[in-house]
């Protein structure tokens, strides 16, 4: 159908066409949207029915649920965009568990005056990324408000998946003597969407890591049910992933600079802006604790895989009462690493 | 770890182990060595790579007050405070300005959330573009820094008058290392004398020189009889200043060396300091943080660019602002505390919820000291397990 046809009967324009106030009032241009935008991209028999819920079957065993709010500028950043970052964030922290992600919810906030073709891109973005993973995205919201009190589109997904019997993953179960291992290089979607922010604004090739992991955890698991802990460094970098475990276990960490991967590009990058990259933010990367028996193997099933084929043990859990997370430093020397403090900041000296 | 040409040649483990010998086969066991690097790109250097692990216990650095935002004194941050909250202007200022606690622990941080328009800019160059697009608005660059950040400052001041901007000013807020490195020497060899370490040599800025040049601490050498090693911020360059000056001293030399040949010359950088020249002259004195007021140790503008200066624009009041009394920045500033003596330190005083200056920017001593260096190895079987 030429846009123009569409137009007159009545279909999204998404040439010209923008969010106004009325797509979140709960009347037929609502009903439009979800109809020839959601329905059609998600398509699923679930969010066919069109109830306020999604209604499923769950088998015996353990559910998992966890939601994200997903606010980014840009929206769309070299390798991905907003909408597969709402879909692999979500499946990540269900897979984080070690589970199986089964369904996702979503929300969006957009502010009146988006344009339609931006929601379209993103929306087929969100429907690939779940199609990718496997889950289906079986219910959802829609909110407008009006121009100026939202920043284009905010997004929240929610997700339920199931844990197979006998995993029993969880932040608190690390122990002095446990193997760290790390999926991959650091700090790669950090730099990405920095390198597109308008103050900022450099040339670079690299992009954004944002992946789902629930396949290279599927693995994992089947390999070494017995994983301690597990958890994808987002926000706050490898850095503050770290504290995270060393906080919640009550241990210390003993960490090899020389051992975590960087992208050259990744370094240049925080060269040139005073930035680390422990502290610099990833998509598709996860971190893993492990008897240091099982280390070896876990290790090379993760390098079996091609989101972990850069993946190497980085350190050890050590006892410390005081709970540091402690680095060798590539030059010889020691230094802890901290959580950070407010946002990470170029140095001006 | 991936290897980055240019960088890593300045990082390298087995060239550090080597300086690390070097430094400790030249030290006299006879004596210590008190050596201050008066840059806060120093002291990150030292604390995140950790290169006093390196250093045999004799050799000891003491850190400076080369931290452009530690040593700020609160009257300039109310100032900045007064234009964001007050004048109702676009405050624009580099990003550690931001956490800096001014008058009852206000900061632009804190004023922003409550509705004063205050932005972080990474180039002074990012100001004028922000005053070009916001024409209908009083646009303000807080200007901070030591020499390395003024001849930026200066272009811009250049620019804006080439362009007529009529809402574009600076604060500015640029000081001298010349007179802050002098008065750290004449304060540890006057009324602090029975508390202040005795500073046997001092390794010398490097970005800083990189625009003055080295001449400027030929006199200071001259006249306070303590050797300087201008070194590069790289933990190398550090080592091998460090190397440089325990060899000066074991030699009872007292000279300018210059380690960071790479980048600094005796002259420095003469376009920039033509720049600076042009547009910015000597304050008579300047308030600093821990050292007080020192004369002739910063720039303001001068009158053909009074238009586009935000003291001279705007009405402000300048009143004397104590520090918090138990908050030991000025002590730590002039090496004469270390963080961890201050009572604050770690208690109330966090990179979090920071009490003084020092605390906030990744280049302040108490900062660099919380961040990397709270903890002693105690890790290294763990960690030959780990690599």
């Amino acid at each position: 159908m030429s846009d123009e046809r569409r137009r007159m009967a009545g279909g999204l324009d998404y040439r010209h066409g923008r969010i106004e106030l009325w797509h979140g009032s709960g009347g037929r241009a609502m009903a439009q949207l979800i109809e020839e935008l959601f329905e059609t991209s998600f398509d699923n028999p679930f969010l066919a029915r069109r109830n306020d819920q999604a209604c499923f079957e769950v088998g015996a065993g353990r559910l998992v649920m966890t939601t994200d709010g997903f606010v980014i500028a840009p929206l769309f950043f070299p390798g991905g965009d907003i909408g597969c970052l709402a879909v692999h964030g979500t499946v990540n922290d269900i897979a984080m568990a070690g589970a199986r992600p089964l369904y996702l919810a979503v929300a969006m906030i957009i502010e009146e005056g988006f344009p339609l073709a931006d929601l379209k891109a993103i929306v087929a973005s969100m429907a690939a990324a779940a199609k990718a993973a496997g889950v289906a995205i079986v219910t959802g919201d829609t909110k407008v408000v009006e121009r100026g009190k939202g920043d284009g589109i905010f997004i929240t997904t929610t997700g339920v998946g199931v844990v197979p019997a006998g995993v029993e993953i969880s932040a608190e179960r690390a122990r002095p003597g446990d193997a760290v291992l790390l999926s991959g290089s650091i700090g790669d979607h950090g730099v990405a969407v920095l390198s597109k922010r308008e103050s900022l604004a450099f040339e670079t090739e690299l992009l954004s890591d944002c992946a789902s992991l629930h396949d290279l955890v599927a693995r994992m698991v089947e390999a070494v049910p017995g994983i301690h802990a597990m958890r994808d460094p987002t926000r706050g970098g490898l850095a503050a992933l770290l504290n995270e475990i060393a906080q919640q276990s009550g241990v210390g960490i003993a960490l090899n600079e020389d051992a975590i991967p960087v992208a050259p590009a990744v370094r240049g990058a925080c060269e040139l802006l005073g930035l680390d990259p422990l502290y610099v933010a990833n998509e598709g990367k996860l971190v893993a604790f492990c008897a240091a028996e099982d280390a070896d193997r876990l290790l090379a099933v993760m390098r079996a895989h091609p989101l972990g084929r850069d993946a190497a043990r980085i350190g050890t859990v050590v006892e410390d009462s005081r709970r540091f997370v402690q680095m060798q430093t590539g030059f010889g020397g020691h230094r802890i690493v901290d959580w950070l403090a407010g946002d990470q900041l170029p140095r001006i000296c | 770890m991936s290897t980055v040409r240019f960088i890593d040649e300045f990082r390298d483990r087995t060239l550090a182990a080597r300086l690390a010998e070097g430094i400790a086969a030249a030290a006299d066991t006879g004596r210590t060595y008190q050596l201050m690097e008066f840059c806060g790109g120093h002291t990150h250097a030292i604390f995140r790579y950790g290169v006093q692990d390196l250093l045999p216990a004799n050799v000891k650095m003491v850190h400076g007050p080369g931290c452009p935002v530690c040593v700020l004194p609160m009257g300039r941050i109310d100032h900045a405070l007064q234009l964001a909250r007050e004048h109702g202007v676009i405050l624009l200022t580099y990003g550690d300005l931001m956490r800096v606690p001014g008058p009852e622990r206000m900061t632009l941080l804190k004023a922003k959330a409550e509705g004063a328009d205050v932005r972080m800019v990474y180039s002074a160059m990012d100001a004028l573009a922000c005053a070009r697009a916001n024409p209908g608005r009083e646009v303000v660059f807080f200007a901070i820094g030591f020499e390395t950040t003024t001849p930026p400052t200066a272009i811009v001041l250049r620019q804006a008058k080439a362009e007529a901007l009529s809402n574009f000013s600076v604060h500015c807020n640029h000081v001298l290392t010349p007179p802050a490195i002098t008065s750290i020497l004449a304060s540890a060899s006057d009324q602090e004398s029975a508390e202040a370490p005795r500073l046997d040599g001092f390794v010398g800025p490097a970005h800083v020189s990189a625009v003055i040049g080295y001449r400027p601490f030929e006199a200071f050498v001259r006249d306070h009889g303590r050797p300087v090693v201008i070194a590069g911020f790289e933990p190398l360059d550090v080592m091998q200043a460090i190397l440089m000056l325990v060899r000066q001293l074991n030699d009872g030399r007292c000279e300018v060396e210059n380690e960071y040949t790479r980048v600094v010359t005796r002259d420095g950088n003469l376009k920039a300091q033509a720049l600076m020249a042009d547009v910015f002259e000597l304050r008579d004195s300047f308030e600093w943080r821990g050292l007080g007021w020192l004369e002739r140790s910063a720039l303001q503008i001068r009158s053909p660019y009074a238009a586009f200066d935000a003291e001279k624009r705007f009405p402000l009041k300048s009143a004397a602002i104590a520090d918090n009394k138990a908050c030991e920045c000025g002590a730590v500033l002039r090496g004469v505390r270390e963080p961890v003596e201050c009572k604050l330190f770690a208690t109330v005083c966090t990179p979090e919820n920071p009490i003084g200056s020092c605390m906030v920017s990744s280049e302040g001593a108490c900062a660099a000291y919380y961040t990397f260096g709270r903890a002693r190895p105690t890790m290294a079987p763990a960690l030959a397990d780990a690599s």
